[in-house]
């Protein structure tokens, strides 16, 4: 006989760990992802060669490397669960709430590791010099996070979809808008060198974004997930 | 505390009957929790399942309207129809798949629940349009199943369970390499796993050979004892399951004594 | 009824105006003529935005397929006028500044509103159910509005490095219109937006009589 204990946090952690275990024993998304990163960059590098670059296009090649392989790779999470019939399994056993935070975070964690590895390479392939590493990092983090709150919810969207193909680069593109402008500033101003309290201003449009569409996302997810 | 006019359990007739005030008391001393709350009404009060007046349609294309019917503890009911005549979507609006479109679908427990996380610990579903985890071993699904669901299951008892259907020493195998067959029986060691008070059944031969057919019958009885059990079926067999039938071409009821 | 009448004729008054009035802006000389349907057919883009999206609410708070179809027949229409809006802005950016495209601020704003609503006619020609359909394009649309008190906040800064373009425009409005210019831009906004409410209750009409025919009769 099971005994029942368990927090709200802990059941998001196992519905997290179910899907990285799963991802981790076939790598689909991670080896479409990461591949289509791989290539983007070299093509983008190859078709530069020698010519010199400024740090704005320099960071906007870099959002736009981010963004087309997070358009490639982030929809699945959802999507493999609607094609192996398993979405059902998690209705009856989650709740939308969790399986909202659960996907996110597993989607946060592959954005993350995806850029562990573009980062280095990009610096090293179109040599992008980065001044302030910490400003950086601040905004990578952070537009990450809000690319993955406003992403997710449009990816359990397009699971539903019966012509997936392009759309959710199509639906993604408007909602992410602000925040790859305003990434692509912090980026710049953070590989020219500027100080914090000058980056301070994209931190904080960055910040309210990821909570005004984490919020947004979180509230609106229910009428996607349920039938 | 809630202290409500309540009928509490009159199943063991050599037990006596306790007032409402003694529940109250009872509740208080154990200083119970929301959680545990639940699980007292879980164990002292009946179960039971309530249906008025059911329509569903899928944008304008109707599947069925007025459906009606009441399920006590211990009682079934089969559901049967055509192919397309509605059975498997009558099923996934009990489990909360689907949304209705018209009328109630009432779990009672003493009162209304209309908590949906309350409504998911009660109910169980098995069917051909639920899949488990291919890419997992037996034992990862299960584990997997029972953290999200915050119950705690030892592997060895967990392992206990595949041997009871049958699946013994196929816990590390993938599910992927099951049979059919073997997934159906993977399934309902899911849809047991919390104890539910109603089980919905979807098909539930289906891939099964002579010992899964058998194993089948032991499940059925074992919910009969403890819960309410819906049965969606075509098979003539499995009719006999029902203490009520429900048939969806008809929309006629009948009852088997 | 009456205001079927008026919207008549305040655009008849419009058009000919237009075109036997001094143009507002002396030094842009005749282009400038394209202000009085270039503004009003961009202010209906917002206004068709708004309507979608308090449809979408609707629907999903109430469930009746009807603000699904009012939402979807608001997108489809601010989608013709998101065109307009930019294409009229386009040629004006050409005879004004030299180039169709500069990315100012304003026209940026009004080519997002025409990329979200091709999103999300994209997203409902996907989807099959009609359940699935309303209940999807409604999140996302609610979704879309959330986003645009960003981009308006956003864009501007981003963009006015560029070119100061956007300081003619803004001229037009800051500075008082003389009577006349003012009197016909009213009527133009008035006159559009009118017009935008009646091709919106027609279609909705149109759609639910085709639907009615068909014989799936549900709705209310």
């Amino acid at each position: 006989m099971g005994t029942k204990s368990s927090t709200w946090t802990s059941r998001v952690l196992a519905l997290f760990l179910k899907d990285f275990k799963s991802e981790l024993r076939t790598r689909y998304s991670l080896n479409a992802l990461v591949m289509f990163a791989v290539i983007t960059l070299t093509v983008v590098s190859f078709s530069i060669g020698m010519f010199s670059l400024s740090s704005k296009v320099k960071s906007s090649l870099f959002w736009i490397v981010i963004f087309f392989s997070a358009m490639s790779g982030l929809a699945q999470v959802f999507i493999k669960e609607e094609e192996a019939k398993t979405s059902t399994l998690l209705k009856l056993i989650a709740s939308s709430e969790s399986i909202f935070a659960g996907k996110l975070l597993y989607n946060l964690v592959l954005l993350l590791f995806l850029e562990i590895i573009i980062v280095p390479l990009f610096i090293i392939m179109l040599g992008f010099s980065i001044l302030n590493f910490w400003l950086f990092l601040c905004v990578l983090v952070l537009g990450s996070l809000g690319l993955v709150c406003s992403t997710t919810i449009i990816a359990a969207i397009v699971a539903k979809a019966s012509v997936k193909g392009a759309l959710f680069a199509v639906l993604s593109f408007p909602i992410l808008l602000p925040l790859l402008v305003t990434v692509i500033s912090g980026t710049n101003l953070a590989s020219e060198g500027a100080s914090f309290s000058q980056g301070l201003r994209d931190l904080q449009i960055l910040f309210s974004y990821t909570v005004v569409m984490f919020v947004a996302s979180f509230m609106l997810f229910d009428f996607v997930w349920e039938e | 505390m809630i202290c409500r006019a309540v009928p509490p359990k009159s199943g063991q007739p050599d037990l006596p009957r306790p007032s409402y005030f003694l529940i109250c008391v009872d509740i208080f001393n154990q200083k119970l929790d929301k959680e545990e709350l639940f699980e007292y009404f879980l164990h002292n009060f009946m179960i039971s399942l309530e249906v008025k007046n059911l329509a569903k349609s899928f944008g304008f294309r109707k599947v069925f309207e007025g459906i009606n019917f009441s399920l006590k503890e211990k009682e079934s009911l089969v559901v049967t129809g055509k192919n397309g005549s509605g059975k498997s979507t009558l099923l996934k609006i009990l489990a909360g798949l689907l949304r209705l479109s018209k009328g109630e679908v009432n779990i009672n427990l003493e009162s209304q629940i209309k908590n949906r996380g309350e409504r998911r610990k009660l109910i169980s579903f098995a069917s051909p349009d639920l899949s488990l985890y291919d890419e997992l071993t037996a034992l990862e699904n299960l584990e997997f199943l029972a953290n999200v669901q915050g119950l705690d299951f030892k592997p060895d008892e967990l392992n206990k369970k595949l041997d009871e259907v049958g699946l013994k020493g196929r816990g590390e195998d993938q599910v992927s390499s099951y049979s059919s067959g073997m997934k159906q029986r993977l399934k309902y060691v899911f849809a047991l796993l919390n104890d539910p008070q109603i089980l919905l059944l979807d098909e539930p031969g289906s891939n099964l050979d002579e010992p899964g057919l058998f194993l089948l019958d032991n499940i059925i009885a074992e919910q009969k004892k403890r819960g309410i059990l819906v049965l969606a079926t075509n098979d003539k067999r499995e009719i006999k399951y029902g203490d009520k039938i429900l048939n969806l071409d008809q929309q006629g009821f009948s009852f088997i004594s | 009824m009456w205001w079927k009448i008026l919207m008549g004729l305040l655009i008849t008054f419009v058009v000919i105006s237009v075109f036997l009035m001094p143009p507002p802006q002396k030094e842009l000389g005749d282009i400038s003529r394209i202000f009085f349907f270039h503004v009003p057919v961009a202010w209906v883009t917002v206004l068709a935005f708004l309507v979608a999206m308090v449809n979408s609410i609707l629907y999903l708070s109430r469930k009746d397929p009807v603000y699904d179809l009012q939402a979807a027949i608001s997108s489809q229409l601010g989608f013709l006028f998101a065109i307009l809006a930019t294409v009229s802005g386009a040629i004006f950016a050409k005879n004004a500044w030299g180039s169709y495209w500069n990315w100012d601020p304003r026209e940026t704003s009004v080519f997002i509103l025409l990329l979200i609503y091709g999103a999300y006619l994209a997203l409902r020609s996907a989807i099959e159910a009609e359940d699935r359909k309303a209940n999807l394009s409604a999140v996302y649309s609610i979704l879309a509005f959330i986003t645009v008190p960003f981009l308006v906040f956003v864009v501007p800064r981003v963009f006015q490095s560029l070119h100061p373009t956007d300081s003619i425009v803004n001229s037009q409005i800051k500075i008082q219109m003389p009577p006349l210019v003012l009197l016909v831009f009213l009527s133009s906004l008035l006159g559009f937006s009118l017009l935008f409410v009646w091709i919106y209750n027609l279609e909705i009409k149109v759609t639910i009589l085709h639907k009615k025919i068909k014989g799936s009769l549900t709705i209310k």
